[in-house]
């Protein structure tokens, strides 16, 4: 889990593409094959877009989004090209003319596997989407490293360069306490993976607001406010497009996180119908989720050309006054 | 803009234009998604240049900030233009192809010099310069506002005079350029769309044109007027002189929302017959003969809303509403009947198909290309129609299509009322990022970032009073009075005083604000007012605020 973070003021990633009136050129095409089959795609294209326009078995992702400039961090989606003598990102690495692409040899899987034990033992992936299905698939074994480490209230406090020996009778974890500091949202760092996306997020690819960073170094890297602050004391203007691009589940809605403790959030019985905020005019798709006629959660669809997946404080928390608060039933 | 009634790009384009004039709109807090696109622009390298009397928090992204004086827009636009005239920098050939009236235009400004344009706008002349030609040099430019210029009482005169800049420079009709009026309400635009204005038909038609006219009086079986009726500020002054005396009014809230407060509520109350359709028991609703309880649109009613690059967008019902609660479509249906007119019953579809069956520029939007492409923007005219990303290329045509584009003869004219002995500080008033218009639905969330009202001060006035952070004072007009505590922003100059109208059972900002509005938009002078601040007689107050006061956050 290491890696740089793109620097503020680098171009926008062409990555971020969305379909938009008015601005197709033509790109000339490149050829490769993939898994044994010939591709021809826009040059650009990366290797995961050329791999998802066929039907080749799902490359997972958790780094990734589309409406994120890539930062290559969690290597989960890495792949096999032939004569490069490492595996390759799939999800920033542009196809090039004759690349000779594998997603499932044995380097690439060996590979996966290795990244999913390392992710599972050392960090709580029990609202990851996907987490468990990938652990099977994969075959990975996070057990092996062995029992989770004791609770440690100390994560924050660790100092950059001040290095611990590690235990060999416990597997490493980031576990720590779980954030509640606002009325809006909750941060549970015992289950992030520092995959950077709410650092992105809040940064330079859309919010710009700079409230939270990476702090520390080597394992001791978490996501952070400005000395560990609480959120009403730092920056955050609480937009959640942090939590908006959260694989994991890390960052939560503070509802949402409550009637998971309730046990009242049942994802299954939940609707979710997109309409327009009803605040100011820039008229951004909110994604309602509804749960026994309750409005349980807005988020905004990646793909859309006005958002992008992003709102604001009022688009995120601020349709509560359309039907009076209902108690998480437990 | 330009006989249009909306803007003319879209907001893909700020991310790829040159120049921002971003002139009177705190768009960081009062449109934060709409700055998310500028943000893009600014990162592949847009100047921004932010015109407003306070240093906002959209003005801490700018490359220049221009701090001029409230109301004096059109000094620093007319001085702009002079400059870009004399230096050369007008583009001569889209004013001789597209434009009218550019000689008179050119007199009008000539007496704008720098000097006398710095001495007007409190803006140094060198700055002025430097905004004058970067935005005339830019390959592309747009200029953007929002309330800073249309809620002053030469409203329009301020939008045409941005509007001048833009057809002096050729700034409007290409991609990347434009003229930007950010809409303030999710569906401001879709109202005066379906011609929801005092002098419009659906479909922004002019309702003086016959033709028009004619379409729609054999499709509705109606007489429609052939003059413009009264707008809001009209219809008050004509329920003040008991000559209107019935009125419905639909999920908007003027007894808090409009400016003199205390004269709304007089007037409210002569009526004969109020009826108030909400979905909440507002103040408005509170003076109601009859209150209509309804949907809230947005979430339990099926329809369309347009937004500010003119895309027209589906609302969708996502839950119930509550017991009692009707569908506004019903309840307008249901009073048609009341009335003599049998509609029948019919659902947000029939409706929007009517209007595009009598809407030419709307035609191309059936529901079910709204839903495959996420909305289209008008002028939208066949159902193969992609919709137009940017307005008036027509213009670009030589010769250009359609009528010509006319300068306007536009002149200063500061704040009705200006400072002076007895009310020596002037109050503008906007928004705050968490919260919306009169807090009916931002009061409906808890959140670290609401603070409530409070007067920010400079921190020049608030040492020349002795006012701590906190403080509570006492705003006095010639109007009412009002307690806020005291929030001393770095952002604002001497002399002037902000406020919002987030919490007006707190504090009724609009108790200040002046009842006198521009005769052709009808916007009352929300920015400009003359106060005076004393500290509050009720100390105890002030110490309870100033813990709320010391968790604001910034953006």
């Amino acid at each position: 889990m290491t890696g740089i973070a793109p620097h503020a003021g680098q171009v926008l990633s062409p990555l971020v593409r969305l379909e938009r009136a008015g601005k197709r050129r033509e790109v000339p095409m490149v050829e490769c094959s993939i898994d044994g089959r010939a591709v021809r795609v826009e040059e650009g294209t990366t290797i995961l877009a050329a791999c998802r326009s066929l039907d080749v078995p799902e490359i997972p992702t958790l780094c990734f989004a589309e409406t994120l400039r890539p930062v290559n961090v969690c290597r989960v989606c890495m792949v096999e090209v032939e004569g490069a003598r490492v595996l390759v990102p799939s999800c920033s690495r542009p196809v090039e003319q004759g690349m000779v692409i594998h997603t499932r040899s044995e380097r690439v899987m060996s590979a996966r596997r290795m990244v999913l034990e390392f992710l599972a033992s050392s960090v709580d992936l029990s609202t990851t989407p996907k987490a468990a299905e990938w652990i099977a698939e994969y075959e990975a074994e996070p057990a092996r490293y062995g029992p989770p480490m004791p609770a440690s209230d100390e994560r924050d406090l660790a100092l950059t360069g001040h290095h611990h020996e590690p235990s060999v009778e416990y597997a490493a974890t980031v576990q720590q306490p779980v954030k509640v500091d606002n009325d809006l949202y909750v941060r549970d760092y015992a289950k992030c993976i520092l995959c950077y996306k709410c650092v992105e997020a809040c940064g330079p690819d859309h919010q710009n607001t700079f409230a939270i960073a990476i702090a520390g170094r080597g394992f001791d890297a978490r996501v952070s406010t400005e000395f560990a602050t609480p959120l009403p004391d730092s920056a955050c203007v609480y937009c959640g497009n942090c939590i908006a691009v959260c694989p994991t589940g890390a960052l939560m809605s503070k509802q949402e996180w409550d009637m998971r403790q309730a046990g009242a959030w049942k994802e299954s019985e939940q609707s979710v119908t997109d309409t327009i905020c009803p605040y100011c005019g820039v008229g951004c798709t909110l994604s309602l989720h509804v749960q026994d006629n309750q409005i349980v959660k807005a988020t905004s669809p990646m793909e859309n050309s006005v958002t992008m997946g992003n709102l604001c404080i009022k688009g995120r928390f601020g349709w509560r006054f359309v039907q009076p608060r209902k108690e998480p039933s437990s | 803009m330009l006989g249009a009634g909306g803007s003319t790009s879209s907001y893909q384009e700020a991310e790829e234009t040159d120049v921002v004039l971003l002139w009177g709109s705190n768009a960081r807090e009062a449109h934060p998604i709409w700055f998310h696109h500028l943000l893009k622009g600014i990162r592949n390298g847009t100047r921004l240049y932010v015109v407003d009397p306070r240093r906002t928090s959209s003005a801490q992204w700018a490359d220049v900030w221009l701090g001029l004086h409230v109301g004096a827009d059109v000094a620093l636009a007319n001085t702009m233009a002079r400059e870009i005239i004399h230096a050369g920098l007008a583009h001569e050939s889209f004013i001789a192809n597209a434009t009218s009236g550019f000689d008179a235009y050119r007199a009008c400004v000539e007496p704008y010099t720098l000097e006398h344009g710095a001495q007007l706008t409190g803006i140094p002349a060198e700055v002025i310069r430097e905004a004058a030609h970067a935005y005339a040099k830019a390959d592309k430019a747009m200029i953007c506002w929002t309330l800073g210029i249309t809620e002053h009482h030469n409203a329009v005169d301020n939008v045409l005079a941005l509007i001048n800049l833009a057809l002096l420079t050729g700034h409007v009709g290409r991609y990347g350029c434009g003229v930007n009026p950010l809409r303030g309400q999710n569906n401001v635009q879709g109202g005066g769309d379906m011609g929801a204005l005092p002098n419009r038909l659906p479909g922004f038609q002019d309702i003086r044109d016959d033709e028009a006219r004619a379409k729609y009086e054999a499709r509705w079986g109606v007489r429609i007027q052939p003059t413009y009726g009264w707008n809001l500020t009209e219809m008050l002054m004509a329920m003040d002189r008991e000559e209107m005396t019935s009125l419905l009014v639909v999920g908007e809230n003027p007894a808090q929302s409009d400016a003199d407060a205390h004269h709304v509520e007089k007037v409210l109350r002569k009526l004969d017959h109020l009826v108030v359709q909400e979905i909440f028991l507002t103040k408005t609703a509170q003076l109601a003969h009859v209150v209509l309880p309804a949907t809230a649109s947005w979430c339990e009613a099926e329809g369309t809303v347009t937004n500010s690059e003119r895309r027209v967008q589906r609302v969708r019902k996502a839950v119930e509403p509550p017991e009692g609660a009707r569908d506004e479509l019903w309840i307008l249906s249901e009073l048609a009947k009341r009335l003599g007119h049998d509609w029948g019953k019919p659902s947000a579809e029939d409706v929007w198909n009517e209007v595009r069956e009598l809407s030419p520029k709307l035609f191309g939007m059936s529901y079910e290309r709204l839903e495959k492409l996420g909305g289209l923007q008008w002028p939208c005219r066949t159902l193969d129609d992609p919709g137009s990303l940017f307005l008036h290329a027509r213009l670009w045509e030589v010769p250009a299509q359609g009528r010509l584009a006319p300068f306007s003869v536009v002149e200063h004219a500061g704040p009705v009322e200006m400072p002076d002995a007895d009310y020596p500080f002037l109050l503008t008033t906007g928004r705050r990022l968490e919260s919306y218009n009169t807090g009916v639905q931002s009061g409906g969330y808890d959140s670290p970032l609401h603070r409530g009202e409070s007067v920010d001060i400079s921190p020049e006035d608030a040492a020349m009073l002795g006012v701590q952070h906190g403080d509570l004072l006492t705003i006095t007009s010639r109007r009412g009075t009002v307690d806020a505590p005291a929030h001393i922003d770095r952002g604002l100059r001497a002399g002037v005083v902000f406020m919002t109208l987030h919490f007006p059972d707190d504090v009724a900002t609009n108790l200040l604000t002046i009842d006198i509005a521009d005769p052709k938009s009808g916007t009352a002078e929300f920015k400009a007012c003359a106060v005076k601040l004393e500290p509050a007689r009720v100390r105890g107050l002030a110490r309870g605020t100033t813990n709320v006061l010391a968790t604001a956050g910034t953006d």
